[in-house]
């Protein structure tokens, strides 16, 4: 670890030993799994083994007759305790099909896990075992498992809605047709972007828990206490002020826990009906059934350029499996991509169409990165097959038609605004880190000694939007709620700090981050600021933490509320030296009158001077406490070149990356090590799905990779030492110039590995490989190039 | 995650362990290391009445030079105690090698060599190992010891020739006596996973022939199987041989197809695999 020693002032830009890892480390944290109120009932979901069946019967008696069991009711028994459905936030097009989805399903299940009942005992064990005598009875239906056959509407998922398409969205500009017929080239593929599992290391789990003063505390393993706190009110029928939600140390989410929750709604419920608290985790192959799933999108897609590797247009063509429901984001989360296919080129023409389809299987969402992931590979990987047919270097294609750093702030061909880049001082940090020409050179002696290792290069000059987002533009989309975020400060007497703070971090380090921006912003030490969050009785208001917002946004509010907090002081501070406001600097915590360096009173004496109230102003309140609610002008918009070289053993198919380089501009840094950690992180996740991720559903709807046994999630064993460096190019759309970066990773990596997989089988005649680029996948794709029977 | 009930039994002895067994047939299981027993369990993929712990069972650890030249391996001897055994290092190197790749350490802590054979799964590692070694089980029952041949063994996927009221008190190996060389080529998704492919090659060389070729294949069917084509066109050939030889790896096989792998590319990974590990073992 290399932490710096720390100096007085200039936190920001620093390393700062996290201070939210003593605790972690050392087993001290309470997960929600650690809170058992007295009383507590355990609760079981009785889930749906089959994928679409009628449910003919329900008969919970000899369960409720067992041994610990106090209750367990049918989705019929509940379907009063509902004001509504659980909601989906985002209309994405006036004419959206928007089934019901109730928190227990009564007429028909949808897909394996889907709730058909809920036993509550004593022990976790009761419940257990008395859910195995729950006895519900199916009439089976087919099973839709991929969008091909869910379009054909032969089978409906939700028959009142009379099809099984969700929505259809288009979108053009430019003269697509025009530029297409006169492209001098043109390369079209089919690209399957498979599902995958989220797998945070906290599973879910929530406890709801009345309060002898009336009202409810609901404890869940979330990213969003607050959107979950106004929706749970909504779908429970509680007054929003008699319900507090509290999200505890939470054990990441990437997306998982961006969600309003069936057993969330439960949990509550029950604890209405019952009146006694109510507790449910869940088991890692639960979850994997339960929790949403993200991507599974198929793109066809289409990329011209002109003759010398201007790339000009791109049509994407995009098929969204969506699963049974509608989660909260499940409609938005390919929409999210929407604006990002044509990402740093300058194109003439753009066309998307994007299709979200039901079938049964479980709901999609939001998955770290959420859209931007699946535009990004589309994107990155038709550049590559581009510069293939055109014949020159890859990199060279990029240059000819990236958006030079010169022509910043650049309005995009999809109506974004890039506020800032510097797309040829990150790719050339990463080409000298990389060694990029020797690397070509290694390749072409290998082709040439027919080696049976190959070696691929793979690039990926990725940006993306997050930093979730100016509120207008959001309703403009008809996505229901806005992207602000909120802080306080409070001054207390002695002249430390309590920041709180509307994000909901869940590893994230905001305690660290936010400490650092106060601490800079108020000239006040680093361990005299406490941040506090995750809990709608402290923090009363927020937005919550997903999208990559958090810094951009809540970071801001942060800056800006001290401000105001430096505002009110310096006005006491003026009327305590008895100079002109003026006159009065302030620096390093300190206030001072220009020109008497002495007279001159510290923060800390300021605090102290409003807390005791006896001499201020006449037409000031005493107090310097202060809130921001920041809503950002803009997205923020990360970039950066990352680079694979990756070995295939052509015999084996198995890949091994050599050299993985990223150079990421993710803005100013407040934090240079957790900003590491986040693209550390990112990037292994991409590279899972690059390389090993896949959810797999058999013709029947059964999830046949249903436990970390079966879905390869990559561990440091299986990945190399990645060699990150930065650019800085400042945001314009908040006043730290940070972007996001907790997506950054993920939205780069995969292309970046899959471009350099099909790099090394290219003189094979491999143009491309499903992912992941597992061995039977490298095989099948070589037997196909060379004309085997695969 | 949680288990059925069931009735926990523990065995200070053999006869103790073979006693409660055949008291409770074939609703009792024998707990090992618990390693392939208790992931089962727990997903209620298993839900045995009676558990028979022979953690404790002394006699039934620990490695030993037997009469008749080999080495005696005690069942519950975990795969660390195994793989540190000097014994088995200087007499069986390839079997310290093997167990080297199951699982990873907290499995290797725990897990023993008689579990994971009594187990039966021919995606496990070592009962390709102990097939190439020609090694013999010593199983107890009521009716005293029998010794069973690895090739009599395995019978049929998570099957062995155990009966319900049996242990497996040892399992016997040969010394390799002479120049051996070997290498255990073990293909996985991820690292410290099941093989999807594994293959053994144990070679015998003598003045610069291969006197004597063994390979063992895991996960290549629904128990491990040997090589037979690629050993008998090996023997006193040279190592020139070998490329040839290994493209009959998987006739005879019956390989399975699932999330990892059809059985068409599990068929060309033992040809490749085998020979990989032939090469190595022979150089």
């Amino acid at each position: 670890m290399t932490a710096t020693e720390a100096p007085t002032t200039g936190h920001v830009g620093q390393v700062r030993l996290r201070k939210e890892d003593a605790r972690l480390v050392t087993g001290r944290a309470t997960w929600t799994d650690n809170i058992t109120p007295a009383g507590c009932l355990y609760m079981m979901v009785v889930r749906s083994p089959m994928a679409h069946a009628t449910v003919t019967g329900v008969d919970v008696s000899v369960a409720t007759d067992a041994p610990g069991v106090v209750a367990a009711y049918t989705g019929a028994d509940l379907a009063d305790a509902w004001q509504t459905s659980l909601p989906s936030v985002w209309q994405v097009t006036p004419d959206v099909k928007e089934p019901p989805h109730y928190p227990l399903t009564q007429d028909k299940v949808r897909f394996v896990g889907d709730g058909v009942a809920v036993v509550l005992a004593t022990s976790r064990q009761a419940a257990v075992d008395a859910a195995e005598l729950v006895d519900v009875t199916y009439d089976p239906l087919p099973a839709v498992t991929d969008v091909a056959q869910a379009l054909k509407d032969e089978v409906l998922v939700h028959d009142d809605e009379g099809t099984n398409r969700c929505y259809s969205y288009h979108w053009d500009s430019g003269n697509v047709d025009e530029v297409f017929e006169q492209a001098d080239v043109v390369v079209e593929r089919r690209l399957i972007n498979q599902r995958l599992i989220p797998t945070a290391i906290e599973p879910r789990a929530v406890v709801a828990q009345p309060e002898p003063t009336g009202g409810y505390t609901v404890f869940s393993a979330t990213q969003i206490p607050h959107i979950l706190r106004i929706q749970l009110a909504i779908v429970c029928g509680v007054p929003e002020h008699q319900l507090r939600v509290v999200a505890p140390d939470v054990g990441g989410g990437f997306g998982s826990k961006l969600n309003i929750y069936a057993e969330e709604a439960l949990a509550l419920a029950l604890a209405q009906k019952l009146g006694q608290p109510i507790k449910w985790t869940e088991t890692r192959s639960e979850g994997y059934q339960a929790t949403i799933h993200g991507r599974d999108h198929i793109q066809d897609l289409a990329i011209a350029a002109t003759s010398d590797g201007r790339i000009v247009g791109f049509k994407a063509d995009i098929k969204a499996d969506l699963g049974a429901y509608l989660q909260l984001v499940t409609t938005g989360t390919p929409m999210l991509g929407a604006f990002m296919y044509p990402a740093i080129y300058k194109l003439e023409a753009h066309d998307l169409t994007i299709t979200g389809v039901f079938t049964t299987k479980t709901p999609t969402d939001a998955y770290r990165g959420a859209g931007r992931p699946e535009a990004t590979f589309a994107i990155e990987r038709m550049v590559d097959e581009l510069a293939a047919e055109l014949g020159m270097d890859p990199m060279e294609v990029r240059r000819k038609s990236w958006i030079a750093h010169e022509e910043f702030p650049y309005d995009t061909i999809t109506g974004l605004t890039y506020d800032s880049g510097n797309y040829e001082a990150a790719t050339d940090k990463a080409m000298a880190l990389f060694g990029y020409d020797e690397l070509r050179r290694e390749q072409q002696q290998r082709r040439d000694d027919g080696d049976t290792t190959q070696l691929g290069i793979g690039i990926s000059t990725f940006t993306e939007m997050c930093g979730l987002a100016p509120s207008r533009a959001l309703g403009s989309l008809n996505y229901r709620a806005g992207g602000w975020e909120h802080a306080t400060i409070r001054m207390l007497p002695t002249g430390k700090i309590q920041v709180i703070t509307g994000t909901s971090p869940h590893g994230q380090g905001h305690v660290t981050s936010w400490s650092q921006i106060a601490a800079d912003a108020l000239g006040l030490p680093y361990e005299d600021v406490e941040v506090l969050h995750g809990d709608t009785a402290i923090s009363h208001k927020g937005m919550d933490t997903y999208g990559s917002r958090s810094l951009a946004i809540g970071g801001y509010a942060v800056h800006e509320a001290a401000q105001k907090v430096i505002a009110k002081a310096k006005r006491f501070a003026a009327h305590l030296l008895e100079a002109s406001e003026d006159d009065i600097e302030f620096a390093d915590g300190t206030f001072s009158v220009r020109g008497s360096p002495d007279a001159a009173k510290t923060i800390q004496d300021i605090a102290l001077a409003v807390f005791a109230a006896h001499d201020y102003p006449e037409d000031m309140e005493p107090a310097l406490d202060a809130e921001a609610t920041i809503d950002p002008e803009n997205f923020s918009f990360p970039h950066g070149t990352h680079l694979c070289a990756a070995e295939v053993d052509t015999e084996t198919g198995r890949v091994t990356i050599r050299r993985y380089v990223a150079v990421d501009d993710v803005g100013k840094v407040i934090n240079p090590q957790i900003v590491e950690g986040q693209v550390h992180g990112g990037i292994a996740q991409g590279v899972g799905q690059a390389l090993y991720e896949e959810a797999v559903y058999d013709a029947d709807g059964n999830l046949t990779t249903g436990s970390l046994l079966d879905y390869h999630v990559p561990s440091a064993a299986d990945l190399p030492a990645f060699e990150t460096d930065r650019t800085e190019t400042p945001a314009t759309s908040n006043p730290l110039g940070v972007k996001g970066v907790g997506e950054a990773g993920t939205i780069a990596s995969t292309p970046a590995v899959v471009n350099a997989v099909v790099d090394a089988l290219r003189p094979m005649g491999v143009t491309d490989v499903r992912m992941p680029t597992s061995p039977q996948h490298v095989w099948e794709a070589i037997e196909a190039a060379q004309g085997g029977a695969a | 995650m949680i288990p059925a009930s069931f009735e926990y039994v523990r065995a200070g002895t053999i006869e103790e362990a073979v006693a409660a067994l055949r008291e409770h047939g074939d609703e009792a299981k024998l707990l090992a290391g618990g390693h392939s027993l208790l992931p089962l369990m727990k997903l209620r993929l298993a839900t045995p009445e009676v558990l028979v712990d022979i953690g404790r069972v002394d006699a039934m650890k620990g490695v030993c030079e037997t009469d008749d030249g080999r080495l005696a391996i005690g069942s519950m001897t975990t795969h660390q105690d195994v793989m540190d055994d000097p014994l088995v290092r200087e007499h069986c190197g390839v079997l310290a090698e093997v167990t080297a790749m199951v699982g990873d350490a907290q499995v290797r802590h725990r897990g023993t060599l008689g579990g994971a054979l009594a187990h039966g799964d021919a995606a496990s590692d070592l009962p390709a190992a102990i097939l190439a070694l020609d090694g013999t089980f010593t199983v107890e029952g009521p009716d005293g010891r029998r010794e069973i041949a690895a090739r009599d063994f395995f019978v049929d996927y998570l099957t062995t020739a155990l009966q319900d009221d049996e242990v497996v008190v040892e399992v016997r190996v040969p010394k390799l006596d002479g120049d051996w060389g070997w290498r255990y080529e073990k293909f996985s998704r991820v690292s410290q996973a099941w093989a999807i492919v594994g293959a053994l090659g144990l070679v015998k060389r003598t003045n610069g022939t291969i006197e004597e070729a063994r390979v063992g294949l895991t996960h290549m069917g629904a128990v491990p199987v040997r090589a037979s084509a690629v050993e008998d066109a090996l023997a006193g050939n040279g190592p020139d041989a070998i490329a040839d030889a290994a493209q009959h790896a998987a006739d005879g096989t019956d390989a399975p197809s699932d999330l990892n792998a059809t059985s068409a590319f599990r068929q060309h990974l033992a040809r490749v695999l085998t020979r990989r590990a032939l090469e190595a073992a022979a150089g």
